[in-house]
Formats: C-alpha cells, structure tokens, sequence
C-alpha cells in the first residue's frame, strides 16, 4: 500500500513539474534528468543485471544522436528519420556486442573503451559525415500529432511519456523468465550454462535491450539540443553515466535515475552557484562510496530499515512502538 | 544401450596429461563410484561429460549419441545434470529461486521478458516439490546466504534433481558435511529411482560403497581398477594407490 502511494505521488510529482518548477530554465533541466535517466537506465541493463560494466556506452547515445541529426539534416521526415535511427542504434549495439561479449570482466571494459572511442575519433574525425567539430545541427524538434515541441513544456512531457516507457518496461524485463536468466548469468555464468543456459545469447539480447534505450535517450538528447557534436561520444561521458548508475544503485530500478538526478543537478544547478562544483560532485561519489557502496537508493532503504528497527527495538514513550 | 561411453578420452592442461587414453562405459540405472586419490583427475573426468572442459581426443557418447563437439549448454537438455565439489548457487537469491532457475534452464520460457517469473506457478510448484524432495519446502522463501552448509549441499542436488536428469553427476555430495547431514544425503540419494543412472565421486567409502554398484579407480588420469565393490576393494593396487595399508 505504501509502496503504491510512492509511486502515485512520484507520478503526480513528475507530471505536474512544469507547474511547480517555476521558469522554462528548470524545465528543461527536468527534461535533461529524465534523458540521462533513460540513458543510465539502458546502462544499468548490462552494469546492474548483467554484470558487465561498459566504458562505451556513450558511443552508442552518440550513435542514436548523429543518426537523427544527419537524417533530419539530410531532410527525412521525423518518424522516418527516428525509425531509421532506431534501426542504426540496434545494429550497432549487436556490432558492439558481438565484438565485446568475446571476453568479461575487465577485457569486456577495455573492448566497450575501445569502440566508443573509435566512434568518438570518426564523430571528431570524418567531417564530411559528421561535421567534425561543428557538429550537426537539426532542423526542428518533431511534431507528433501536430503538437509543437518546440518549447520547455510541451518538450518535458514527451520525454516524460519516453521515461514512463523505458521504466516500465525495465520494471516487466527485471521480473521476468529471461531477467532471472540475465541475473543468473551475473552471478554464476558457469553453473548457468551448466543449467542449460545460452550465456553468450542472453548476455547478446541483454546488450541490445540496453544499447536501444541508450540509443533512444540520444535520439532526445538530439531533439533537446537541436544540435549534435563530438562531445556526446566522449570517454567523459561514457565515464558519467556509469558514475550515475553506480552511484544511484545499479541493478535496481529507481538507482539509475537518482543517479542521473544527481548528476545533472550538480552539473546545471550547483554550478551556478559553487565555482568548484567538481569537487562537491567528487566529494559526493566518495562519500556514497564509503558510507553507501550498494549506491544511494538501495543505501538510502538500508539506512532508513535501520533506524526503523532502532526505533522499534528502543520505542521513547510516545514514540514508535 | 549404456548410458555414457567415454573411448580414448584425452586431456592434457600444457604438459600435465590429465586424462589419458580413458576408457569408461557406465550402463542405464547403474550407480558408479569414481574413486581416486586428489588429482587423479576425477573432477576433470566430470567436466569433459559435461562439456565444460573439451577433449584433447577421444569421444563420448550419452544414451548413444555422441555429444564429445555437443556444447555445454545443450547437454542438460538431453538429460544430463551435475553437482559440483565446491558448492555453485545464487547466494542472494532465496532456495525457491535457485531451484526455479534450474526448471526454467531446461524451460522454453526462459526467453520470455514479458511474462512475470513470480505469476509461473506451474514452474514454481515443481521448484517447490524438488525442495519438498530434499527436505527444505520450509525454508523455501529464505535466502540462500542464511542457510547452513549441509543444506546447500541438499540444495545443489535438488536442482540437479529437478531437472529430471537421466544421468547423473554427483561430485563429492557428502564433502563437508555433519554426520546427521550426511545420513540424511545419504537417504536421499537412496531414494533417486532406478531410471535414473548416478556416476559419483566421493572419498567417503562409508557411505559410498552403500551406494555404488561398480567402482572405478582412477590415478593420474587412467582407470586402473574396475569392478564391482568386491573386487576393486580387494584388489592390490586399490589398497596401494588409495585405501593405503
């Protein structure tokens, strides 16, 4: 029951934030939590359920951004240019998984490092394609059913509709046959093949289902900036999303997304206001890492069971009993 | 038909011959005792039938098929089950999880992403019958890092069990376990029925010369004796190479 009422006040919360938020400035910085959020939640598929930490996952956000822009910039038409783009992002997922999934462990980081980065030195390099530096600018954000995304709101509910989407369908994934098999193969991949498990297949499906929606979260990223450059393929970015998972909680549903939160307020926000904002964000990492290594939110439920069970083993007069 | 035929079977890691030139055949319903001193390469003998180690040369054959270039991963699906010596399950998961996720590896629906795991009761009765087998339906729902050592033990071979294996490994199921713990193994592995064919590795004689039928003792990769209780127990070079005196 409590449960339920979370969630209903988390939804009624996220739906209503274009009118409590105040200015188009936090909207938007809204709209940019929930696109990392789906893009860290793509990530957490293979870091949290499959036990395989990718460096390069920012190759394949780039990839769904470089596809829309060059297509729209091209002239294609947003659904087609999207559908397309979506085609791209799985190809190149299976491309990357083929080529990483050969290894685990820390063969399988240095092979997701790898592909990103050469993805990143084709983005920076191959201008004719890509712009190079200059980048690609899109056109106009989509119109789905006539309705204009071009300003702040309008453009946070789509995302919202996308995040909605992205979480619910990891909430039916984590639960079901084949999210059991995924976890199976983290924790034991050895007895799990001696079970009768197609590891390498799983693991593939797995790497293609997080290289979609991580490719999905840079279709928006597209649309947001209405600009694309080599800067969404970097290692630095690759580095922060992992940073967002692993310090929300990976393998947990809400981890992710606090994690994204947490970053893109202490990047957009807090930088106004702290010059060295980068260290408070280092300081921050740190300190989860010491006192909540399991990452925020499963931390956070670990702390919160605690002091709950205190409260019950010594009830003050009045208090919880 | 015999239920496994391993001919000039081969292993080697570098230089160290870990099989050599192995001959075994292990008829339907029989209850085998692998025996042998440590490194005798009785734990390697298991993960070549398995597929989790290939051979260097030679072949084996389950219920007459040939499955020496067969993967790993398809060989429990025509009714091969192991256990493992140093004890392998899914420490944060509960029992009935650990048994669900042998049933499902053997289950066409392990593929599905969509269906709930916790709404398959069909699958989930049947995981909870192989723990009623084992004697632990009651601790069904713990998880397994709070269970002791012998019920891990029960565990691993209930998850073998419930995937209905026609033949099947046990690789020392009686290490490390209480005297209680063990006669309560020892029960259970009394109970598997006849169709099933049971090959074990076990330095527990006690109890595993109850169970065997026919014994094999290997050293250093090489089946030296052969036979019925009787007759490898008497024989010299069983008490040379492995009882001693």
């Amino acid at each position: 029951m409590t449960r339920r009422l979370l969630i209903a006040a988390a939804c009624l919360a996220l739906i209503t934030v274009p009118l409590w938020i105040g200015n188009n400035y936090y909207v938007n910085i809204a709209s940019q939590i929930l696109i990392y959020a789906v893009f860290a939640l793509g990530l957490n598929v293979l870091v949290g359920y499959a036990g395989l930490v990718s460096l390069g996952h920012a190759g394949l956000f780039g990839v769904g951004c470089y596809a829309a822009a060059w297509l729209l910039a091209g002239g294609f038409g947003h659904l087609t240019a999207a559908l397309i783009a979506l085609l791209i992002i799985l190809a190149t997922s299976a491309a990357f998984a083929v080529l990483s999934l050969r290894t685990s462990g820390i063969g399988f980081v240095m092979i997701t490092l790898a592909l990103g980065q050469i993805l990143w030195g084709l983005a920076y390099r191959w201008i004719g394609l890509t712009g190079g530096d200059n980048g690609i600018n899109v056109p106009s954000r989509p119109a789905p059913f006539g309705l204009s995304l071009a300003s702040a709101a309008p453009f946070y509910y789509f995302t919202l509709i996308v995040f909605a989407l992205a979480v619910a369908s990891m909430a039916v994934f984590v639960a079901s046959p084949f999210g059991a098999s995924l976890r199976g193969t983290r924790d034991q991949p050895r007895r799990m093949t001696a079970l009768g498990y197609n590891v390498w297949l799983i693991r593939f499906l797995a790497f293609l289902f997080s290289g979609f929606w991580s490719g999905v979260a840079g279709l928006l990223f597209c649309y947001f900036n209405e600009f694309v450059s080599p800067n969404v393929l970097a290692l630095s970015s690759s580095a922060e999303v992992l940073l967002m998972v692993i310090s929300g909680g990976s393998g947990t549903l809400l981890g992710p997304i606090a994690g994204a939160a947490l970053v893109v307020i202490m990047k957009n926000v807090a930088s106004a206001y702290i010059e060295r904002w980068n260290f408070v964000l280092g300081a921050i990492f740190v300190a989860i890492v010491i006192f909540m290594p399991e990452g925020l939110v499963p931390g956070s439920v670990r702390l919160w069971r605690w002091l709950w069970a205190g409260a019950r083993r010594f009830p003050v007069r009045g208090g919880v009993r | 038909m015999s239920a496994l035929v391993l001919k000039q079977l081969e292993k080697s890691f570098g230089g160290l011959r870990v099989t050599a030139a192995l001959d075994l055949t292990v008829e339907e319903g029989e209850r085998r005792l692998i025996i042998g001193p440590n490194g005798a390469g009785k734990t390697t003998l298991f993960n070549l039938i398995t597929g989790e180690l290939r051979p260097d040369a030679g072949a084996i054959a389950l219920f007459g098929r040939d499955i020496t270039r067969l993967p790993c991963r398809l060989r429990p699906h025509l009714g091969l089950a192991r256990t493992y010596q140093i004890i392998t399950l899914f420490p944060g998961e509960t029992l009935l999880h650990n048994v669900t996720l042998s049933l499902l590896g053997l289950s066409a629906l392990r593929w599905n992403p969509f269906r709930r795991l916790a709404r398959q009761q069909t699958l989930i009765e049947r995981a909870r019958a192989a723990l009623g087998r084992v004697g632990l339906d009651e601790l069904a729902e713990r998880p397994l890092a709070q269970t002791s050592y012998g019920e891990r033990r029960r565990v691993e071979i209930a998850m073998a069990l419930a995937q209905e294996p026609r033949l099947l490994l046990l690789d020392e199921p009686f290490a490390g376990l209480s005297i209680d713990e063990r006669k309560e193994v020892h029960r259970l592995l009394l109970s598997i029925p006849r169709d099933v064919t049971v090959v074990m590795i076990e330095h527990d004689m006690d109890v595993a010369l109850e169970l065997a039928e026919r014994i094999t003792l290997m050293h250093f990769g090489e089946v030296i004796v052969e036979g019925t209780r009787a007759e490898v127990v008497a024989h010299p070079r069983t008490r040379e190479i492995y009882l001693g005196g």
